[in-house]
This record gives C-alpha cells, sequence and structure tokens, in this order.
C-alpha cells in the first residue's frame, strides 16, 4: 500500500518536474520574441534602460506610426514597398513552387521513369547545400542577367530553394493515397487529368497545404540571398529592410521591434488560418494504418 | 452483349512474362472465376480487361470491340477492387453517384438510378454517411452499389471480399450471387479463394504462372482436374496425392499397396507407367462411414494420427505409403489417435496423374 502511495508520489514529482522543465524551455524559446513585441511598443530610452525594464511603462503606438510616416517624428524608410514586395516575392514564388511540386510530387509518386531515384537524390542533395553557399554565383549569373535587385531575381532564387523540398513533401501525401482510388476513378469514367483534380488532389489538400506554408514562410523570412539581391524599394523585402534601422552610430531598435512585428503578424496568421491542414497533413502519414 | 474475347493475351513487365498468351471466351451475362495461388496473373488479366494495364500482346475484345488501346472510361465496365477505394472525401451517395456525375447525366436521373441501387444493395439509411463511418460489409456493398449504378456492360470484382472476416465473406459471396441473379451482366471476378470460385461462378478458370490451367464448371473442374495442381487447388481439404506405378495390373504405392487400377482409366495406363494416384478426402473413409458404399473400392488398414470433429463428420490424418493422408469419416462416431482402422477408397472417383508431366492420364 505504501510502496503504491510512493510510487503515485514519485510519479507526480516526475510529471511535475518535466512540466516545469518544459516551460521553462519553453520561456527561454518565446522571451526573445516576447522582448521584441514588448519593445515594438515602448520608446527607444525604455528598450536600453538599465536595468532592463519588462513590462512597458508607457505603451505606444507611435514606432509603427513612425515607420508608417504618420505623425510628427518620421523614419525616412518604405515599410509599405517592403512589405509590397515581400508579399508579392513570397506569394508569387510559394505559387511556382507549389504547382512545380504538386508535378513532381505526383510523378514521383506515380509513375515509373528512366533516372527517377537518381533525381529524387538530387533534389534532397540540394537541399542539403546551405543557400548562402550559393550566393556568389547567384550574384555574378544574376548581375549578368540584369536581374539583380528585381523581384523576379528573388522569386527565382526562392522558387529554386522550395521546389525540392516541395516536391518531397507532396510525393510523400500522394503515396499515401492508394493508386486503386484513381483507378477506380478512371473506370467510373474520368480521364487520368480528371482523376487528379477530383480525387487525389482534394486528398491530397493538406499535404499541399503544408508545403505551401513552408514554402511561404521560407521566402517570407529569408534574408541572406535577399540582402545580397536587393538594392532598392523594388525589390528590397521586409527582412532586408530591417537594416534601414541600423546608421553609422545608432541603431532604432524601436523602429526595428515595430517592423519585425510587422513580419511576424502575416506569417502567425498564416500559419493559423491553416492549421487544421498542417497538423493533419503533418500527421497524415501517421494515422493511416 | 457483351462477350469478353482473350485472343492470346501477353503481358510483360520488362523482360518478365507475366501472362503468356492467354486464350479465354466469356459468354454474354456469364459469371466467370479466375481462381489461383498470388503470382499466377489472375489479377493482371483482369486489369487488362479493365484497361488498367496495358496489353504487351493479343487481342481484348468486349463485345465487337477490340478494346487494347481504349482507356478504361471507354470501355464500359465497372469494377470492384479489393480495398473496395471509396473515395474518402465523398458520402455513399456522391459515391454512388461519381461516375453518373461525370457522365453529365441529369441530377434528377443520379438521384433516382442511386435511389434505386442504394434500395438494392439495402444501403438506403447510409447515403449521407462518409466510407469512414461504414463497417468492412457496408463499404463492399457501397462498391457494388458504384458497379452496378452505371448499368455496365461488364463487371470486374478483384479479390472484394478479401478483406473481410470470415462470417462476413459468407454473407457477402451470397450478396454477390443474389445480385448477379438481379442485374444479370457479364461478370469476371478474381480471387485465390476456391470456395468462392466453386460457390459464385458459371465456370471457373483455373490459372497458374501466367497459364490458364482449366477452365470448366464448378463441379466438373472438382470432379476432373486435368492436372495435379487443379486436383490440389480446387477442393478443401486438397486432395491426397500418392506416387505409384502400374505394375501386376494394380495401382502400386511406394511401400507395395496394391490399389486395383479404376475402370474407368484402365485403358489409359500401361505396366510400368509412373502415376501419381489421386483422392479426395470425401472419397476415402473408415468402412461403414464414407459417402458411398457402392461402386468399385480398395480397403486399406490404416492408423489414425490426428482426428479433428467438425460436427456430423471428422477429418482424419493417417499415413499411407509414407505419406500423410486425409480421410473423412461420416456419421457420428469418435476416433482416437493410435486407433486401426479399415478404410474404403471409392476407386470410381479416384484419378491417375502422368508422374511426370502432372496431366490426367485421361487427357492421353
Amino acid at each position: 500500500m505504501t510502496a503504491t502511495v510512493e510510487s503515485q508520489r514519485s510519479k507526480a514529482l516526475k510529471r511535475a518536474g518535466l512540466t516545469a522543465l518544459t516551460f521553462l524551455l519553453m520561456v527561454v524559446m518565446c522571451v526573445p520574441g516576447l522582448w521584441v513585441v514588448l519593445s515594438a511598443f515602448r520608446p527607444n530610452a525604455e528598450i536600453l534602460a538599465k536595468p532592463p525594464v519588462w513590462i512597458p511603462q508607457n505603451p505606444t503606438f507611435d514606432n509603427f506610426r513612425k515607420i508608417f510616416g504618420l505623425g510628427t517624428d518620421q523614419v525616412a524608410i518604405p515599410v509599405g514597398s517592403y512589405f509590397m514586395n515581400s508579399l508579392i516575392i513570397a506569394l508569387t514564388s510559394t505559387a511556382i513552387a507549389l504547382m512545380i511540386g504538386m508535378a513532381g510530387g505526383y510523378a514521383f509518386a506515380r509513375y515509373r521513369f528512366r533516372g527517377k531515384g537518381g533525381i529524387f537524390l538530387g533534389l534532397m542533395l540540394f537541399r542539403a547545400v546551405p543557400g548562402i553557399a550559393l550566393s556568389l554565383p547567384v550574384f555574378i549569373i544574376w548581375s549578368k542577367m540584369g536581374i539583380i535587385d528585381t523581384k523576379l531575381g528573388l522569386i527565382i532564387v526562392y522558387v529554386s530553394l522550395n521546389v525540392p523540398f516541395t516536391i518531397w513533401l507532396i510525393d510523400g501525401f500522394f503515396r499515401q493515397i492508394p493508386l486503386s482510388l484513381s483507378e477506380a476513378a478512371q473506370v467510373d469514367g474520368c480521364t487520368r487529368w480528371q482523376a487528379y483534380w477530383k480525387i487525389e488532389f482534394p486528398l491530397a489538400r493538406s499535404g499541399i497545404a503544408a508545403a505551401g506554408v513552408f514554402a511561404f514562410l521560407t521566402s517570407w523570412n529569408e534574408f541572406a540571398l535577399a540582402s545580397q539581391l536587393t538594392r532598392s524599394t523594388t525589390s528590397k523585402t521586409l527582412p532586408v529592410g530591417l537594416l534601414d534601422f541600423t546608421a553609422q552610430f545608432t541603431i532604432d531598435w524601436a523602429g526595428m521591434c515595430a517592423m519585425a512585428v510587422i513580419i511576424i503578424v502575416p506569417a502567425l496568421i498564416l500559419t493559423f488560418l491553416v492549421q487544421k491542414h498542417l497538423i493533419a497533413g503533418l500527421t497524415f502519414g501517421g494515422v493511416k494504418g | 452483349m457483351a462477350e469478353i474475347t482473350l485472343d492470346k493475351v501477353v503481358k510483360k513487365y520488362g523482360g518478365l512474362d507475366v501472362v503468356h498468351g492467354i486464350d479465354l471466351q466469356i459468354a454474354h451475362e456469364e459469371f466467370v472465376v479466375l481462381v489461383g495461388p498470388s503470382g499466377c496473373g489472375k489479377s493482371t488479366t483482369l486489369r487488362m480487361i479493365a484497361g488498367l494495364e496495358d496489353i504487351s500482346g493479343g487481342l481484348v475484345k468486349i463485345g465487337d470491340r477490340v478494346v487494347n488501346d481504349l482507356p478504361p472510361r471507354k470501355r464500359n465496365i465497372s469494377m470492384v477492387f479489393q480495398n473496395y477505394a471509396l473515395y474518402p472525401h465523398m458520402n455513399v451517395r456522391e459515391n454512388l453517384g461519381f461516375g453518373l456525375k461525370i457522365a453529365g447525366e441529369a441530377t434528377a436521373s443520379i438521384v433516382k438510378r442511386v435511389d434505386e441501387a442504394a434500395e438494392i444493395l439495402g444501403l438506403t439509411p447510409l447515403l449521407d454517411r462518409t466510407p469512414a463511418e461504414l463497417s468492412g460489409g457496408q463499404r463492399q456493398r457501397v462498391a457494388m452499389g458504384r458497379a452496378i449504378v452505371r448499368r455496365p456492360d461488364v463487371f470486374l470484382f478483384d479479390e472484394p471480399l478479401s478483406n473481410l472476416d470470415a462470417k462476413l465473406r459468407g454473407q457477402m459471396r451470397a450478396e454477390i450471387k443474389k445480385l448477379h441473379q438481379k442485374v444479370r451482366t457479364t461478370v469476371v471476378y478474381v480471387t485465390h479463394d476456391q470456395v468462392e470460385a466453386m460457390t459464385l461462378a458459371d465456370r471457373i478458370v483455373v490459372m497458374r504462372d501466367g497459364r490458364i490451367e482449366q477452365v470448366g464448371s464448378p463441379m466438373d473442374v472438382f470432379n476432373h482436374p486435368r492436372t495435379t495442381f487443379v486436383a490440389t487447388f480446387i477442393g478443401s481439404p486438397p486432395m491426397n496425392l500418392l506416387p505409384a506405378t502400374i505394375s501386376g495390373g494394380a495401382v502400386r504405392l511406394a511401400d507395395g499397396t496394391a490399389v486395383p487400377i479404376p475402370d474407368r482409366l484402365s485403358d489409359r495406363v500401361h505396366e510400368g507407367r509412373r502415376v501419381t494416384l489421386g483422392i479426395r478426402p470425401d472419397d476415402i473413409s473408415p468402412v461403414g462411414h464414407g459417402l458411398s458404399q457402392d461402386g468399385p473400392g480398395a480397403e486399406v488398414e490404416m492408423e489414425v494420427e490426428l482426428a479433428e470433429p467438425l460436427g456430423m463428420e471428422s477429418l482424419i490424418y493417417t499415413r499411407l505409403a509414407g505419406q500423410e493422408v486425409q480421410a473423412k469419416l461420416y456419421g457420428p462416431r469418435l476416433v482416437q489417435p493410435g486407433e486401426r482402422l479399415s478404410f474404403r477408397m471409392a476407386l470410381d472417383r479416384a484419378h491417375l496423374f502422368d508422374a511426370e508431366t502432372g496431366r490426367s492420364v485421361r487427357e492421353d
């Protein structure tokens, strides 16, 4: 009896310990993000105060007003243009990567063709190469082609960064869908194309949504390549725009934090909107017997 | 009219021949079962009829049309798949009506025909459920409903019952038979289960290694197997096969036991020919406990190794000429292992196969 009580107590302790540890890890992970968000709503002086002031004493939207050029105190940073550039580049590259990913993923999952294994391995190896290692050759080629500081230049880079991953992810989803469903649809009167759109595509939708979110976030957040390939408001994206807040002798932390919040919010909203698909998509393989 | 003709149909995967030029004629409204062990080419043959596999050689005709190069949708066939292949994102009504919708049928007509098919198969209360909310048997019925709703020329069934438990399989087997009697369509049905083949088929096609081993009515194939393969594949428990030699006007088993040559086969064998004696468990029983006591017979004494009582009959494992032999005991009598009994073989139902080719000596 005592032994049972003791073992229950030790179990409870263990659980409490694990919960505390998880909480601590979560705090460590969340603090920088939280600090950025808090700092977006307070003046520079408070951000730099020592000892640190955690809770904003005078919460304000001034930082946001400033970077959008509203109010008296203005910062000459075209956040609106950066935002539009980011949006156009991320959405276009995601759409293209998804189209290629869907076609490629389907082909890898459903067709037998010469060199299939080699090409797939090649795509995966390409994923293993850090993007920044390609920055110099990409810069030289892009400058020869005259697409430095254009949206097109970045879109091509992001499509090629995202395609291997979207193909890999979508291939996995199509593999999970029994081939007999497409065959049943063809016997039922569909062309192969109709069978794809009416049967296989709706079933792989979760996976395609997951791949889309990943591709979008990669393009939306990417900094290293964008900082090399963009120059002006015609193509600079939000993460690159953050650098505009650093001058030779000063850094406008408050403005930078406000802009960081502007970068984070759309990504959060998107993830929130598709979270159902995302979870279904990422656990799809696990739930099928 | 939808006869199906297979004319020297070949299937190759790369250099590997899977189906070796089979010929088969299936009549209008006939129920034909392709049966055989895994890898015998039966499913591949069915899929070639469906248009889901390319045909490497020969001709497939449905009615008067050669369909070799027609896609599945132009063959006017329906197919029930082993895993049912119901569309998971559609409810039962949508699953049933999908083919009609694709064909551009008017909504009112779709509703009417779906309701009719649902009525035939008892699916009416399930029409708004999704496949995930159905039991195995219900899914099976939806798959059949999807097949009949389009009123195709030909039904194809690819091992449709193999995912069901034994009891449900029996029920669904009866439903398929009833369905065929109602809708009278040409059916090609693939299974590895000889019981399904026997109970459903108008004609059985036994396949092995990409070739047709025998075609015939279930009773014809059961009573007159052309090869030892068919003899052991059709019938449960399988036919006992005992190596023997024709010697001194009798069939002499390996241990010297002499069994008279069955009368109807006596002119088919000659002295010294090496043969295999085939006799079904039903035709070898303890004296007085067999199916028939008439006709020519031979008695041998054997020791019971194991007895499995099955109610009105028992399956007895015994040994003859060094080989395990299964026998049937009919009527209530308990048998103990170690008991020595006199068994009677019904010779008019015994078979002789050539020892080399495995072919029935009747075929010579």
